[in-house]
């Protein structure tokens, strides 16, 4: 009764192709952004930033990223954490060295590297498909974490092998406070889904899923699979390492390769699996899911009442992925996403059933 | 408008031809020695008992197999093998006896998808949209609608097609195909699991993109009352060697063909 | 010169060993079911964990005993709740069905068993001991626990061999692994022979369990061993049981080789801060393959028809 699409006519093309081509969905969207800059800093604090909110919008830059390259183009990744750090130890070393370049070129230099990287050891999957390939990326993300743990120039000779990012500004403005990071973080990412969002909706996106659903197929309209694969892991890349950065210089601070270890890949992975592969609101969802799951499982203890520690928590957590990784995938492939487009479908018809 | 490989043929010249292919895999041969043409505008109907190698040829000509012997020349211009997307590119098109659609995308991104060839806007543009990549995605879409509509098919545009029934996925199939805008059609049993009903849809929609495009088409086929409607000429193969070459009357009085399809002993 | 060599040799040939043994659990799920089964590396540690503790309030063997029930047990519910569900997904969709599974039993061996390390006590000779003195000037040192885990092995190996080969059942399974639909039609009956192979696989997985507890400790990086069993497989094949034993020597012994004689040069030329090739050397190994041979030495060329 509320959601309804009777009575809205697109008289054209172009407004049948829209982003939000229902109006409703269209405010609800443009609500949700508006409060998203404007409300939230007026009721967040300090936890909801630094826990929450930053870390949730980084890691959906990168499960977009993700996603581009394995739900949308089929090409299975599990270098994640790997074109992460490529991202955040190139923004390092720009910013080190370059102390006068403007944060968002430094940002911009960390995903085009990421992305050259991305590129080179896409290339291999011009040879090998699905699970194989999967294997290969393996060797992109053991090889890269330990190219940054030894190569002592990535970390400017630090005996301990960490680094640290020092002051941040842009334009002039220091970025010091969990706020100011999160607004940042927040237009960075309206940017990066908008371009995401346009590009799948266009050729190229048509392009990614063809070669996912069937690559001779594809062949045969005239698509070149070097191109389609390439371009993929590309932009998939590009977006990582930007995600790299950020969330080296604006979650973490100060970091060692181990925060972009295989684990990171894995987590990413599970991002767009239960958020939804091919869905960019699915990445968001998805990243939300993996962040507030071990939160809320923190904070249980506390609210039931009955003591339990950190370890078993974090056994607990794995279980819980586990679990809902399975879950999703045999009753919900396509994961969030798609229960919550089946939400606006009952939404649509309500109150009636059908 | 079209992208072409060569110079233009004129309507009844040889638009393409097949010349001594042949084609193995491991000890089987598929094809032995093959040769014929198809000329501008006609339709050519490949048949012969399962097995012959009918596919095979179809794929040979697409670039997706590498024939041992023997040469294919489009538009005057002759390789020994191509890459089934320089096929593409060069105006072949082509649908599947197991209808190879998109199987994530909904039938209008399949037939959209079949503009690939004709969208060039690149990255930059895509991203922002907003614009040139705006207005080619617009154009696309009406030549798409289009086909759409000749197809009968715009109840089902936004349904996914792994959801549809077999007959409007080989319709759409065949959407895909001719978004191309491809100057050599090739249909693999486009009948193949129809009922009368879609065949004479099929049918029909097979004759008037030859009319009313000129598109040239090869199409194999298993009905010998669609095959006597449709073609100009026949191609019959066995055994993966051409036994027969010629109007379909003539064809169908032939005693090799008669024997054959009855399986006499040779 | 020769001897630092060849000790490392030996020593990452018997670090391969252990690699087979759990490429080996692999290879017989992938056989059978196409399955690429992740979790076998969690399967592995989760025996581990649970012999460990058992034997900790029983008898060894009544320990062993029960560890083998579990693991059938186990087998079965994965086969029973999870894989039964994705019969017709593809390859990719059933592997990350199986990383789901991983990381749950990962969380439910140490929620049930604890995180820390347990102690598996095999009665193995502890000490490495010098072998071939009168060859090599002052001997080779060689870890007896590993040569004996290498016996073992072999043995397991030829047992499996002779089962598939000769026994009623063997001809099942391998018919089932070629084509599903033909062996149900020829009456074989599908779930009772995957619950078997994954039986199988599961005590597989509590050998090479025990023989990594009993040298390391069991612990948690036990589950990261099953990444390393990924090179194994490429190298020798998804299918082939000699390919997994093969693959594993190859990327045990490349691994220690490659530490020993190519870190050194490699540190000396970047400046780098220490070695750690072994991270990465088996993956770049499998990757060489996969472009250049993606059978491995011992799998099945796959030709892709239209």
């Amino acid at each position: 009764m509320f959601y309804r699409e009777a009575g809205h006519y697109k008289t054209s093309y172009a407004a049948d192709q829209a982003i939000f081509p229902l109006r409703l969905d269209r405010w609800f969207v443009i609500a949700v952004v508006a409060f998203a800059f404007l409300g939230m800093p007026v009721i967040a604090t300090q936890y909801v930033y630094t826990e929450v909110l930053i870390p949730v919008l980084i890691l959906s830059i990168a499960a977009i990223g993700l996603n581009l390259l394995t739900g949308y183009c089929g090409q299975v990744s599990l270098g994640t954490g790997g074109f992460m750090a490529v991202g955040a130890y190139a923004a390092y070393n720009l910013a080190l060295r370059l102390p006068e370049t403007n944060l968002i070129l430094v940002f911009l230099f960390a995903g085009v590297m990421a992305m050259l990287v991305g590129i080179l050891f896409g290339l291999p999957s011009l040879r090998i498909k699905g699970f194989y390939l999967a294997v290969a990326t393996l060797a992109a993300q053991f090889f890269l974490e330990w190219l940054f743990a030894r190569v002592k120039w990535f970390t400017n000779y630090a005996p301990s092998g960490s680094v640290a990012v020092g002051r941040i500004e842009l334009f002039g403005i220091p970025i010091d406070t969990p706020q100011k990071r999160y607004l940042l973080v927040l237009a960075i990412v309206v940017v990066l889904t908008l371009a995401a969002k346009n590009l799948v909706r266009g050729r190229i996106g048509r392009m990614w899923m063809a070669m996912r659903d069937m690559d001779i197929a594809a062949e045969i309209i005239g698509i070149r699979p070097l191109h389609a694969k390439l371009s993929a892991f590309a932009v998939s890349s590009f977006y990582i390492g930007i995600a790299g950065a950020l969330w080296g210089f604006f979650r973490l601070g100060s970091w060692e390769p181990l925060a972009f270890d295989i684990n990171r890949s894995f987590q990413v992975l599970f991002m767009i699996i239960i958020g939804g592969l091919g869905s960019i609101l699915g990445s968001f969802l998805g990243a939300a899911f993996i962040v507030l799951v071990p939160i809320f499982l923190n904070q249980l203890p506390h609210w039931i009442g009955i003591p339990v520690s950190t370890a078993t928590i974090s056994h607990i957590e794995f279980m819980v992925f586990g679990v809902m990784i399975v879950l999703f995938l045999i009753a919900e492939p396509q994961g969030l996403a798609r229960l919550w487009a089946i939400g606006k479908e009952k939404l649509r018809i309500w109150p009636f059933p059908y | 408008m079209r992208a072409s490989a060569g110079p233009d043929v004129a309507a009844g010249d040889v638009l393409l031809s097949v010349g001594g292919v042949s084609l193995s895999f491991g000890g089987v041969t598929a094809l032995a020695d093959v040769s014929f043409d198809i000329r501008k505008g006609e339709i050519r109907a490949i048949i012969g008992p399962n097995g012959a190698g009918k596919t095979s040829m179809l794929n040979v000509i697409n670039g997706f197999y590498r024939p041992q012997h023997g040469r294919i020349t489009f538009r005057g211009q002759t390789r020994a093998t191509m890459r089934p997307y320089d096929a593409a590119h060069g105006g072949i098109a082509r649908t599947f006896q197991n209808v190879a659609l998109f199987r994530g995308m909904t039938a209008l991104d399949n037939i959209m998808a079949g503009r690939t060839l004709k969208m060039h806007r690149g990255f930059l543009w895509q991203i922002i949209r907003v614009g040139p990549a705006q207005s080619e995605e617009v154009a696309h879409r009406l030549k798409v609608e289009e086909i759409i509509d000749f197809l009968e098919i715009p109840h089902i545009r936004r349904i996914p097609v792994g959801r549809l029934p077999y007959g409007l996925q080989k319709r759409v199939e065949l959407g895909r195909a001719l978004a191309m805008e491809p100057d050599l059609l090739l249909l693999d049993e486009p009948m193949a699991g129809m009922n009368l009903e879609e065949k004479e849809d099929m049918s029909r929609y097979i004759v008037d993109v030859n009319d009313h495009f000129g598109t040239t088409i090869a199409l194999i086929e298993h009905d010998m009352g669609v095959v006597m409607d449709l073609s100009d000429r026949v191609v019959v193969l066995e055994y993966g060697r051409k036994i027969a070459d010629g109007t379909p009357n003539e064809v169908k009085s032939d005693q090799k063909v008669i024997d054959a399809y009855l399986g006499v002993k040779h | 010169m020769l001897g630092p060599i060849f000790e490392t040799l030996i020593g990452g040939l018997l670090t391969g060993v252990l690699y087979s043994l759990v490429a080996l659990g692999f290879v017989l799920i992938f056989k059978a079911s196409g399955v690429f089964n992740f979790a076998q590396g969690a399967m592995v540690l989760f025996a581990a964990l649970s012999l460990a503790r058992l034997s900790e309030v029983m008898p060894f063997l009544a320990a062993l005993a029960l560890t083998v029930l579990i693991m059938i047990a186990l087998a079965y519910a994965i086969e029973f709740l999870v894989l039964r569900h994705l019969v017709n997904q593809e390859g990719i969709i059933l592997f990350m069905a199986t990383l789901g599974v991983a990381y749950f039993l990962d969380g439910f061996g140490q929620t049930i068993w604890g995180s820390d390390i347990y102690k598996i006590d095999l009665g193995l000779p502890k000490n490495p001991v010098f072998i071939l003195e009168s060859v090599f000037a002052g001997g080779l040192l060689i870890d007896p626990s590993e040569l004996i885990a290498a016996v073992i092995c072999a043995v397991l190996v030829a047992v499996l061999a002779v089962f598939f080969q000769f026994t009623r059942v063997g001809r099942a399974l391998r018919a089932v692994a070629d084509d599903h639909q033909a062996a149900q039609s020829v009456g074989i009956p599908l779930d009772h022979i995957w619950l078997m192979v994954w039986a199988v696989a599961g005590i597989v997985a509590l050998v090479a369990g025990m023989m990594w507890g009993a040298k390391l400790g069991v612990q948690f990086s036990l589950a990261l061993v099953a990444l390393k069993a990924l090179p194994v497989l490429i190298l020798g094949g998804f299918t082939s049981i000699p390919g997994a034993i093969v693959g594993g020597l190859i990327i045990g012994a490349g691994e220690k080789l490659a530490e020993v004689l190519l870190g050194p040069v490699l540190i000396r030329w970047f400046d780098l801060a220490g070695g750690g090739i072994e991270n990465w050397f088996a993956y770049m190994l499998a990757l060489m393959f996969l472009l250049f041979r993606p059978q491995g030495l011992f799998g099945e060329k796959i030709i892709e028809r239209v």
